[in-house]
């Protein structure tokens, strides 16, 4: 039966598991991790060992629309209205106990990676203390430079060795490294099939809304490292080809401009900021979570430097090149830049990245003010106006141009 | 006291010590918080140029930072952006928290005449991998200075370096302890300012002159110290006039910090060996009390406790810097740790854009008020 079920359908059902499959351990009295996503899932998949992922926790609760109740809980506790609303979120539940829209099973152990943010670092200790459950930290330093030297390569493959051994020690489990291989084997399957589908964006028309790569890459998050991941996206990459070939694309409506989409999705804002594009024709086509989840790589050297070359890790200079890439091969029209408040890391540089990627690509851009799960740092209003300047340009710009063709 | 003067003057115009040093064929380079190697840019023989922002009111670093962003960083941009600083040689800027990991390229897309010197620190930094990535670390800053300083830094040099630095953290606490013992004849202000001084001047000279103050006030007529009350304070940076009038006008005197702008770094010495790189690599696994560096137990927490309690102070005065996270997120179970000890805790925000306390000013005279039994 399985094969008649649409992707979209195979991947929730997926991701359900996976959060049973924590719950079910959980029950059994096994060990279960609270994970960073960018943590190398490699370990903990290889090692057959249960993980949930905090962050997804956070985009799930804001996109159920409790991220306001959460993060002002939070903030009760006495943190910051500035600080994280994922990490708000957490805290929040790591104290309550409890959460209406979304609940995931409690740590018996934290896995903390910080290739994407330092604030990981500190909402980890807090839940280790607050959980009084051990701490395990994978640091991987911001890039310098363009390439992941040998200098770090050397320190993260260490610190992976040293989290086999205390994740033995914590669980029980010995790291079986047969097992690993196909592990990273099944990894790079399910990051090509992943790369193939949103590759897809660059078909005009897209065969896809671009906003189905938020829904999708949940999996791409925490599952990569299994064979029904990788059938999963390789079934989406096939359903994407299909429409390519067909001319049919999951956007509602004619596609008549396509753009960049920069930064974390507004999870309590989702169908809003959705809605404003999609009545205008907008799709989304470029956006750095393609490669976001995707790790290439062909030994455990390559892999540590995967794992430096996600997003926000990076030195500017590559971040832009990936961003002006995206733009570039998947022919946008304009781009939307989420100045995202949760987000110092991705937001503290998005001015500099909005001037460097327009006069590069030679496309309109506009910025908004958002935040990942707090509802209260969007303005639809705003987004309304942010979002009918840029049709306005694009709008201008297309008729320049087939003006010119005409002439 | 007048004695103060010199520390005072100094701090209120850093730009003339900035101006004055390369006018004396000085190269000079900026330090941005936390933790950069400062030995290396000594042994060097530049001037190590602290660079923890400003009281100003920040425009044109809007063009790069949002408004969310704490003021150390918009207005030392500021001041590069507005070519204030263009007689540096170089400036150091460390990836130690998001915000910063951001400076780098702003700084360098925004104040082109000055180069970056990025400084990375490893966050697992007590164990073997951490030391030795430092190392690595340390050997690239180190050929960056070279180039920009045009002659070798010799390990002679270097461990020198190490000692003055060392010498300059003793008088540091010497005079923070001494200081304490004097509020009768210490503000706030100027104890901030006698700190602060070693950012902007020779370390060697800064030690000299600490070290002369805290001899006249250790050989000052004991004080009863009756009728103040005792604090130590913690956070980032606590060099707020506004604050620091407030405390005095309270008759409130700082008992000990851990204050990263201040004595946290100075609680920690580099060990003096054959290899000074080496022993700078391994000193960011050592130091304690700062939010910057992964603190899986909260050490800090108890150390801040320690500090108050072997101090006597009163209570803890938790200077918080708007905008910053990682104080944002200690701020709770540091204050759970000091609650648990039965230490009475009061925290500020601070601005450097919106220098105006008045909240903070109610705020500081209602909790001296509490501690005095009022």
């Amino acid at each position: 039966m399985d094969e008649k079920k649409s992707a979209k359908i195979v991947l929730r059902e997926l991701q359900d598991k996976i959060a049973q499959d924590a719950w079910d351990a959980k029950n059994r009295g096994e060990k279960v991790g609270w994970c960073a996503s960018n943590f190398p899932q490699e370990i903990t998949t290889a090692m057959g060992i249960p993980v949930v992922f905090p962050e997804n926790m956070g985009a799930a609760v804001g996109a159920k629309g409790g991220g306001r109740r959460m993060c002002e809980y939070a903030e009760g506790m006495g943190y910051s209205s500035s600080m994280c609303s994922y990490s708000r979120i957490n805290l929040a539940y790591a104290d309550l106990k409890k959460c209406e829209e979304l609940e995931i099973p409690f740590p018996d152990f934290l896995l903390c990676c910080n290739n994407i943010c330092n604030c990981m670092i500190k909402w980890y200790e807090n839940l280790a203390l607050e959980l009084n459950v051990p701490l395990i930290l994978i640091d991987i330093p911001h890039l310098d430079e363009r390439e992941c030297g040998p200098d770090r390569v050397k320190y993260i493959r260490a610190q992976f060795d040293d989290c086999i051994a205390k994740l033995e020690e914590i669980t029980g489990k010995k790291m079986d490294y047969e097992k690993l291989k196909s592990v990273m084997d099944v990894s790079q399957r399910s990051s090509r099939a992943w790369l193939r589908a949103v590759g897809f964006m660059s078909e005009t028309p897209s065969p896809f809304s671009g906003f189905d790569i938020f829904n999708n890459m949940a999996v791409a998050c925490v599952g990569r490292g299994t064979v029904e991941a990788a059938e999963a996206f390789e079934l989406l990459a096939d359903e994407y080809e299909a429409n390519a070939k067909e001319g049919k694309s999951t956007f509602k409506g004619e596609e008549k401009y396509r753009i960049l989409f920069e930064g974390i999705a507004c999870w309590a804002n989702l169908s809003f900021t959705y809605k404003a594009l999609q009545r205008r024709g907008i799709n989304l086509t470029a956006s750095i979570y393609g490669p976001a989840f995707s790790f290439l790589y062909s030994n455990l050297d390559e892999l540590m430097a995967a794992y430096a070359y996600v997003p926000n890790c990076n030195c500017f200079e590559r971040e832009l090149e990936m961003r002006v890439d995206a733009a570039k091969t998947n022919k946008v029209d304009g781009a939307i830049f989420h100045v995202n408040r949760s987000c110092r890391n991705w937001s503290g540089a998005l001015y500099e990245m909005e001037r460097q990627f327009a006069a590069q690509t030679g496309v309109p851009t506009v910025s908004f003010d958002g935040d990942q799960s707090d509802p209260r740092s969007f303005s639809e209003a705003q987004y309304e106006t942010r979002i009918a300047a840029l049709t306005e340009i694009m709008e201008e710009n297309k008729l320049r141009k087939e003006a010119g063709k005409n002439a | 006291m007048r004695e103060c003067e010199f520390f005072v003057q100094l701090c209120a115009s850093p730009k003339a010590a900035l101006d004055s040093a390369v006018k004396a064929g000085k190269k000079v380079i900026g330090v941005m918080p936390y933790f950069c190697p400062e030995e290396l840019v000594y042994a060097a023989g530049m001037l190590p140029f602290g660079l923890w922002g400003a009281e100003i009111q920040a425009s044109e670093s809007r063009r790069y930072f949002p408004s969310f962003f704490c003021s150390i960083l918009h207005t030392t941009l500021e001041l590069g952006l507005r070519g204030e600083l263009d007689a540096l040689s170089g400036i150091m800027i460390p990836f130690s928290c998001d915000s910063l990991k951001n400076m780098g390229t702003n700084w360098r897309y925004g104040v082109k005449k000055v180069p970056v010197i990025n400084v990375s620190y490893a966050q697992n930094r007590k164990i073997p991998a951490g030391t030795e990535f430092n190392l690595a670390q340390l050997l690239k800053i180190k050929a960056q200075l070279e180039e920009i300083c045009g002659h070798e830094i010799t390990n002679e040099a270097i461990a020198a370096a190490v000692k003055v630095y060392n010498e300059n953290r003793a008088a540091v606490l010497r005079f923070s302890a001494a200081a304490a013992k004097h509020p009768e004849l210490i503000t706030p202000a100027e104890r901030c300012a006698v700190l602060k001084a070693g950012y902007f001047m020779d370390r060697a000279e800064h030690t000299a002159h600490v070290n002369w103050l805290s001899d006249i006030l250790e050989a000052a007529p004991e004080s009863s110290r009756e009728g103040y009350i005792a604090l130590v304070t913690t956070g980032i940076i606590a060099d707020s006039p506004e604050l620091l009038k407030i405390l005095e006008d309270n008759r409130i005197y700082i008992t000990a910090d851990q204050i990263c702008h201040e004595s946290v770094p100075c609680r920690c010495l580099t060990a003096e060996t054959e290899d000074p790189l080496l022993a700078l690599a391994k000193r960011t696994g050592e130091i304690e009390g700062s939010c910057v560096l992964f603190d899986p137990g909260k050490e800090r927490g108890h150390q801040l406790v320690k500090l108050a309690q072997d101090s006597g102070a009163d209570g803890v005065l938790w200077v918080m810097t708007k905008f910053c996270d990682p104080e944002e997120f200690d701020f709770v179970p540091v204050k759970r740790m000091l609650d648990a000890a039965g230490i009475p805790v009061l925290c500020i925000e601070v601005d450097q854009q919106t220098p105006e306390l008045g909240q903070a000013k109610s705020a500081i005279r209602a909790f001296a008020e509490e501690l005095r039994g009022i």
